[in-house]
């Protein structure tokens, strides 16, 4: 894919290390197309979430070129990094809901904080918010009634509190029983085209996800392997995405851990 | 072989100081950056008394029921000591300097390091472990303003109270075992106090002592909370820390304070 | 939490740490006494003040008449200067002495006012002119034996004698 005026996020060539000596991410470039959801695969480790937080301006890169809503992520100062984060949203792997508080105001915090909006109209926006994601009837528990399912989905109600424009994902479906994963990869999809929004899931649970992306690249040891929409990566014959998407055992990222010859550490190899 | 050792032990001494004072510098900037960003903590004071609540108001039991023990000690030894002097009278002023100048402030601020520090350091330790802390920030919420400064302000706001609360609870303690329950002369022990006990070098010196803890051990608990590795093992050792080096600080500062504070006389 | 019990259990707890100061400052400090009252200053030289400190009580008959406020040194009659603030209550004569006391044999030192017969009394920016210098432990016991080896006269080896065994 080219880049074009309709991308969203734009990545290009981008390379980052928190140890310059072994870089997590290498010449990583990708588009994501206003109104898509897009995935993004790999391995635990393989760079995906350091790519999500780079998208959300946690970082910069340390080489090559980042541009988030039509901005250089590394021209911002802090107020407009904030300015810019307020039009993203964020569901992190585990919810992160802030446990002092219930659910009710846990999706009411950034509307408290952004906005002056009286007290009403921040219950109705509450009330709606959590309509959209099924939990109406929780809002006065605390998040540690909740299981982990649902915490997710309250998550998900926070985040699009202020309607982002983009909203990220990091690992939504880690953990969840089906029925949750079902709600929850149901929610990402419906909340994408109500909102207009633009959404990037980065995730290793592969046969779910390609069932609601609209395009999806496969990272492997910091660098794009693969890419394509979910039916021409279900026939595709290119090695990793072949054993990623069919969870091989062995194939391009090999079972054993690179080490000395197996004979050789038990002493009978070398005759 | 020799001055290899001796090498290698200055490069270990040289790493571990570059450590700690770099470590220090990191701290001085978060307290920087906290005081600059004290605006919403002081605005929506709300935020702030909320954090009272669970510093001071938590604090208050084990403030108020330490404070009178020690104080009923204090009159306990002191009176066994005085008596033999024959100045029994004069325990009043015995257990009112060593709590208003010393032990109220001493010992309030090493209960509040060791009660609210510690538990300051372990919810924010927490919050960034459970990645609350980077949510707020990817809500372009900035985590310092919203969470550790009204925490810092509530601590430094409750430190000063109880200190004051442990040594007014300690003069009753100190009365009560010693005119109650042993029978020093009433007048005595009360006129005998206000005559030694000086507002200004005494009752203030000892509001400032507690006000300049409360400062130490609330910076202490929010910087070791945040810098926590957002581990259990490391928010475990953050506490710890928090508890250890908020009590080293307060007896340092508290010698310190003292050799400035009651050592002026007569200018000399 | 309901926020209202929040704000209320704080304000109690401002409200008890307040108490706690005013406690301290007016039953077991001295704030009540002479903060608010009128006073005046008065100045005394003395030869030696011995053991004087900044807020030593002013006692007269044995009743606390005021404090202590300043002490500094007179370059050129090589004495101490202390600055008292007396209770404007209490009138005294000029000629009224000032010496300087102990309390007991080892306690806090303070000066002591012995009125005189004067008919006007001292005002402010006032100086006493009959002071009595702190005794000087030191200087007692040289003195005492001075008198004693003046008293010895010629058979006055004992010092010598006493210390052989």
């Amino acid at each position: 894919m080219t880049l074009d005026a309709t991308s969203l996020v734009s990545v290009e060539n981008v390379w980052y290390g928190y140890d310059p000596a072994r870089p997590v991410l290498r010449d990583v470039s990708l588009q994501v197309p206003r109104g898509k959801v897009v995935g993004i695969m790999g391995q635990s480790g393989c760079g995906k979430t350091t790519l999500l937080r780079m998208i959300g301006a946690a970082m910069t890169p340390s080489r090559g070129r980042l541009e988030v809503l039509g901005v250089d992520t590394r021209s911002l100062g802090r107020d407009g990094l904030y300015a810019m984060r307020r039009k993203l949203g964020m569901l992190f792997q585990f919810g992160a809901l802030f446990t002092d508080m219930t659910v009710y105001d846990n999706v009411a915090f950034p509307l408290r904080e952004h906005t002056d909006l009286p007290e009403v109209m921040v219950r109705d926006l509450v009330l709606l918010k959590l309509e959209a994601v099924g939990l109406r009837g929780a809002a006065q528990l605390m998040p540690s009634e909740l299981s982990g399912g649902m915490a997710r989905r309250v998550a998900l109600a926070r985040a699009i509190a202020l309607d982002p424009q983009l909203m990220l994902y990091d690992e939504p479906f880690t953990g969840l029983d089906p029925i949750s994963f079902g709600v929850i990869s149901r929610l990402v999809r419906s909340l994408n085209d109500a909102l207009g929004a633009t959404s990037i899931i980065v995730t290793h649970d592969v046969q779910e996800t390609l069932g609601v992306v609209d395009y999806v690249y496969f990272m492997s040891d910091g660098q794009v392997v693969s890419q394509g929409t979910p039916e021409e990566v279900g026939v595709s014959v290119e090695p990793f995405v072949d054993q990623f998407v069919h969870g091989k055992a062995d194939g391009p990222v090999p079972f054993h851990y690179p080490g000395t010859r197996f004979e050789a550490d038990l002493g009978v190899g070398a005759r | 072989m020799a001055g290899a050792a001796v090498r290698g032990l200055f490069e270990r001494l040289g790493a571990a100081v570059t450590a700690r004072v770099w470590r220090l510098g990191f701290a001085s900037r978060f307290l920087v950056y906290l005081f600059l960003h004290s605006g919403t903590a002081l605005q929506r004071f709300g935020l702030t008394i909320r954090e009272i609540y669970f510093a001071g108001v938590l604090s208050l039991v084990i403030i108020l029921v330490s404070g009178l023990f020690v104080g009923m000690v204090l009159g306990l030894q002191g009176y066994h000591t005085l008596q033999r002097y024959g100045s029994s009278e004069a325990l009043g002023i015995l257990v009112a300097l060593s709590l208003v100048r010393e032990l109220g402030p001493v010992v309030a601020g090493l209960l509040f390091a060791s009660r609210a520090g510690s538990a300051i350091t372990a919810e924010i330790g927490l919050m960034k472990a459970t990645e609350q802390i980077a949510a707020m920030e990817m809500m372009a919420v900035d985590p310092i303003a919203r969470v550790v400064a009204p925490r810092f302000w509530g601590g430094v706001i409750s430190m000063p109270i109880l200190a004051a609360l442990f040594s007014a609870m300690g003069i009753y303690g100190g009365y009560l075992v010693g005119v109650k329950l042993i029978g020093v002369d009433e007048g005595a022990f009360w006129s005998q106090m206000q005559a030694a006990v000086d507002v200004r070098e005494d009752v203030l010196n000892g509001v400032i002592k507690s006000f300049v803890f409360g400062i130490a051990v609330s910076w202490i608990a929010v910087f070791e909370g945040y810098d926590a590795p957002p581990t259990a093992e490391g928010v475990s050792g953050a506490t710890t820390r928090t508890v250890v080096t908020s009590s080293l600080a307060i007896l340092a500062l508290d010698f310190m304070l003292t050799a400035l504070m009651f050592t002026g006389g007569n200018g000399l | 939490m309901n926020r209202t019990t929040l704000d209320l259990w704080v304000g109690i707890f401002v409200a008890a740490g307040f108490g706690a100061l005013l406690f301290l400052a007016l039953k077991v400090g001295n704030l009540a006494a002479f903060s608010t009252a009128q006073t005046y200053k008065v100045d005394a030289k003395f030869a030696n003040i011995g053991g004087l400190k900044v807020r030593a009580p002013i006692k007269s008959a044995g009743v606390v008449v005021g404090r202590v406020t300043e002490i500094r040194f007179d370059n050129e009659t090589f004495e101490a200067v202390v600055t008292m603030n007396l209770d404007a209550d209490y009138k005294f004569p000029r000629d009224t002495s000032a010496k300087i006391l102990t309390s007991g044999l080892l306690g806090e030192q303070y000066i002591g006012l012995e009125a005189g017969g004067d008919r006007k009394t001292l005002n402010d920016g006032d100086t006493m002119r009959l002071t009595q210098s702190a005794v000087v432990l030191e200087d007692l016991i040289s003195q005492f034996l001075y008198s004693k080896a003046a008293e010895g006269g010629s058979e006055a080896k004992a010092p010598s004698r006493e210390r052989k065994p």
